[in-house]
């Protein structure tokens, strides 16, 4: 890591360890926004770190916002800071203003499809989208839709939706949208360097940051309560299944930090394609068994609700599905290698 | 808690070029290969092929030109390590001496075995074998009993070596032997030697592996000399010498690329369109091997700068040798064929082969269960 981002990484863990409390969390379960919170990480730039100043960000690189984004899954933020970033750059890249405030972004399920129609000088926006993050409590969402003229990318404003509130696992909100005739605030075509698929490949992208930040968590808890927590007379830490266990949680740690680095850094290089799929591959495959062996070796207190393991981990079994989970990217990818061919296959990963 | 050093290891431009030089050198000199053949990967066992990477300049490619190196990079030679195995080109004649033992003379040995030993080596003409093991001494290294007594002009060696892969077919091996008997202390009195397989008082026997093939071997010995001059390093030094060794044995590509040829034949075997289950499997060890390869190549820059990645070496191992001991089982589950040794298509020995070999990949080197120690020790667990 260079400077700046030592720097970063060090900002957000004081924040957030100072403001991030489990009483912070549950706040925010029960449906509370934490305002303050969101207003001090605007203040720091960590909202934004990779939009361009002229469009009221940081004017980072996406590295930047890996560092963010990991802190926030060590932390459990419960704020759509990734959301937000996204949003960010899919408006940003379309020539579109950013407006202040936290963002989200829909669809983010395969199946749901949004449209754009002109209306006048402007743009009104139909259809349905399930599990948005944030759904109701953003100030804007961003939408990526189908229009006569091809693929948009249109900004509305809250309440321009007919909303369900739900949740996923961890109690964060994930709301279904329903759009009729809404007028949106701004649209354009989306911006000639995305991809096609670029909403859920950023929101790919930004799980697995967040579920390599996770997993650093469930790593430095789980040593922590080991080495404190004895039984037949000795800390836990000394015995060697647990010492193992530990072990193979570190290696998956290990490998999902990589993989993430690796798929922002191919970001900020400019075609992320296949180490995106490769990260919320590797990150959300590690994120299942992290959970699990950080489970076991913490026993009953871990499963309580009192303990703020679980803070993570609820987090991790519902981040791994969301913007394709595994299997989603493994199948794009797998049909991408198999039509490359097999001798491809070496060529194809050592040009990466 | 210590956290882990993994780092985005970039190649260098030279890298780049020595890969491109490498692949077509592997293109000329293995081109009508089988995959049965190219399935061994650094198991293949083939002097002429390593006197030929030997002449090209891809042995010994970050020593010291003066030995008959090259003074490459770290990252040069790693580009060289994993397109070779990829390639399932026959490496184990001059694998050793190229990761481990030319490394430990340039390290610890005199300057006479370096001028004796290093530019031969460099030319592909030494093959080493590795003489640690013993019958009572695997995982417990530091316990074993082979005894070399000082005599005139050099030791007198008694005992048994076990596993020694390659022992039949190499010229010489590093062996670790007692050298003092330290009561309670089994680290110290340890050293190690260079010694000439073909020396009286060592009879070499072959161990037949599971799958009926003839690697590694019981090596005895009976008062077999060892001339002083082949002591490596200082009399008692052995274990932190081995130790040294053993980080560069942990280190490489060699470690999560064992089974990339089931991969690659996997994927011809579903052919362009896979369906979805195979494209799932696919795409999934994808994303595995991208992964080991950036952690693998992480430990590599380390290196380069002069780091100590021991830890990491052992989280890539451990991770690697997992990785590459399930590709078998995956193909399984996913094809239900049967895995076949002479008969079949290329495919099902291809799979054959390495559902047999497999169990080995996480014992050799050091078992997982070694590894996740040192892994737990660097969590700061014991
Ligand atoms: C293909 C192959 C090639 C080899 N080539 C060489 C070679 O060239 N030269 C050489 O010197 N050696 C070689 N070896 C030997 C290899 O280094 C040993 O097999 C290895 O160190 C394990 O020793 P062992 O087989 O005696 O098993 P053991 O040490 O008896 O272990 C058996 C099992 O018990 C576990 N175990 C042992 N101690 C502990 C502990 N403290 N805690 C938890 N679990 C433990 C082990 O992990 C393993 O699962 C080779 C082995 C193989 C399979």
């Amino acid at each position: 890591m260079n400077d700046t981002r030592t720097l970063l990484a060090d900002t957000c863990a004081r924040l957030f360890t100072d403001q991030v409390t489990p009483a912070l969390i549950e706040s925010a379960e029960k449906g509370a926004w934490p305002a303050a919170l969101w207003q001090m990480l605007e203040e720091n730039g960590l909202t934004l770190p990779q939009i361009p100043e002229s469009r009221g960000g940081a004017g980072g690189a996406w590295g930047d916002a890996q560092v963010v984004l990991a802190a926030c899954g060590r932390f459990a933020v419960p704020l759509p800071v990734a959301e937000t970033m996204i949003g960010a750059w899919l408006l940003s890249e379309s020539g579109l203003d950013v407006p202040l405030g936290p963002l989200t972004v829909a669809p983010v399920r395969p199946a749901d499809r949004l449209s754009l129609t002109r209306a006048g000088a402007g743009w009104v926006l139909d259809g349905v989208a399930g599990r948005v993050p944030w759904g109701a409590a953003a100030g804007h969402v961003v939408v990526a839709a189908d229009s006569d003229d091809g693929p948009m990318i249109g900004l509305v404003a809250r309440g321009s939706a007919k909303c369900e509130p739900d949740v996923n696992l961890a109690l964060e909100p994930r709301d279904t949208l329903g759009w009729s005739g809404a007028p949106v605030v701004t649209a354009a075509l989306v911006g000639a360097g995305l991809p096609t698929d670029a909403l859920r490949s950023a929101g790919a992208l930004a799980r697995s940051a967040q579920m390599a930040g996770g997993l650093e968590f469930l790593l430095s808890q789980s040593v922590k309560y080991v080495t404190e927590r004895v039984q037949f007379g000795r800390p836990l830490a000394s015995f060697q299944v647990i010492q193992h266990q530990l072990a193979l949680l570190a290696g998956h740690t290990a490998a999902a930090g990589m993989a993430a680095q690796r798929a922002f850094a191919a970001m900020d290089e400019g075609d992320a394609g296949f180490e995106i799929a490769c990260a919320k591959i590797r990150t959300g495959e590690a994120s299942g068994l992290g959970a699990g062996i950080a489970h076991q070796c913490h026993g009953a207190i871990g499963f309580t609700y009192e303990h703020s393991l679980h803070f993570v981990t609820r987090r991790l079994w519902s981040w791994r599905a969301e913007f394709g989970a595994e299997v989603y990217w493994a199948a794009l990818l797998g049909r991408e290698v198999a039509a490359r061919g097999a001798d491809a296959l070496w060529p194809y990963l050592t040009s990466r | 808690m210590a956290t882990f050093n993994f780092q985005l290891g970039k190649l260098p431009p030279e890298a780049q070029k020595v890969r491109a030089e490498i692949r077509d050198f592997l293109a000329r000199t293995l081109g009508g290969t089988s995959a049965t053949k190219r399935a061994l990967s650094w198991g293949g066992f083939d002097r002429d092929f390593s006197r030929r990477l030997g002449e090209a300049g891809f042995i010994g490619m970050t020593w010291p030109k003066k030995y008959g190196g090259h003074e490459r990079s770290a990252l040069e030679r790693y580009v060289v390590l994993e397109e070779t195995l990829a390639a399932g080109a026959p490496t184990s004649a001059h694998w050793v001496a190229d990761r481990q033992s030319g490394p430990l003379l340039l390290r610890f040995g005199t300057e006479e075995q370096r001028q004796r030993f290093l530019p031969r080596i460099t030319k592909g003409e030494l093959a080493f074998a590795i003489g640690m093991s013993e019958p009572d001494s695997g995982s417990d290294l530091a316990s074993i009993r082979t005894r070399a007594e000082r005599v005139e002009g050099g030791y007198r060696v008694n005992g048994t070596k076990i596993w020694t892969s390659n022992a039949h077919i190499s010229d010489y091996a590093i062996a670790l032997f007692r050298t003092k008997v330290v009561p309670d202390k089994k680290h110290e009195g340890l050293s190690q030697f260079l010694v000439d397989l073909k020396s009286e008082g060592i009879g070499i026997r072959p161990i037949i592996d599971l799958a009926g093939g003839h690697d590694f071997n019981e090596v005895h010995f009976q008062n077999a000399f060892v001339p002083d001059d082949m002591l490596v390093g200082k009399d008692g030094d052995g274990w932190k010498q081995v130790t040294t060794e053993l980080a560069f044995e942990r280190s490489g590509p060699e470690r999560y690329l064992s089974s990339i040829r089931l991969i690659i034949e996997l994927i011809r075997e579903v052919g362009a369109e896979p369906g979805e289950r195979a494209a799932v499997v696919i795409g999934r060890l994808t994303a595995h091997m991208a992964t080991l390869r950036q952690m693998s190549l992480s430990v590599a820059g380390m290196l380069q700068a002069g780091q100590n990645p021991n830890l990491e070496a052992a989280v890539v191992k451990d991770v690697g040798t997992s990785f590459e001991q399930e590709i078998p089982e995956v193909v399984h589950a996913l094809l239900g064929v049967e895995p076949r040794l002479g008969s079949g298509s290329q495919f099902e020995r291809v799979f054959g082969y390495l559902v047999e070999h497999a169990p080995s990949f996480s014992l050799r080197g050091g078992t997982r269960e070694v590894l996740r120690g040192i892994i737990a020790r660097g969590l700061g667990l014991r």
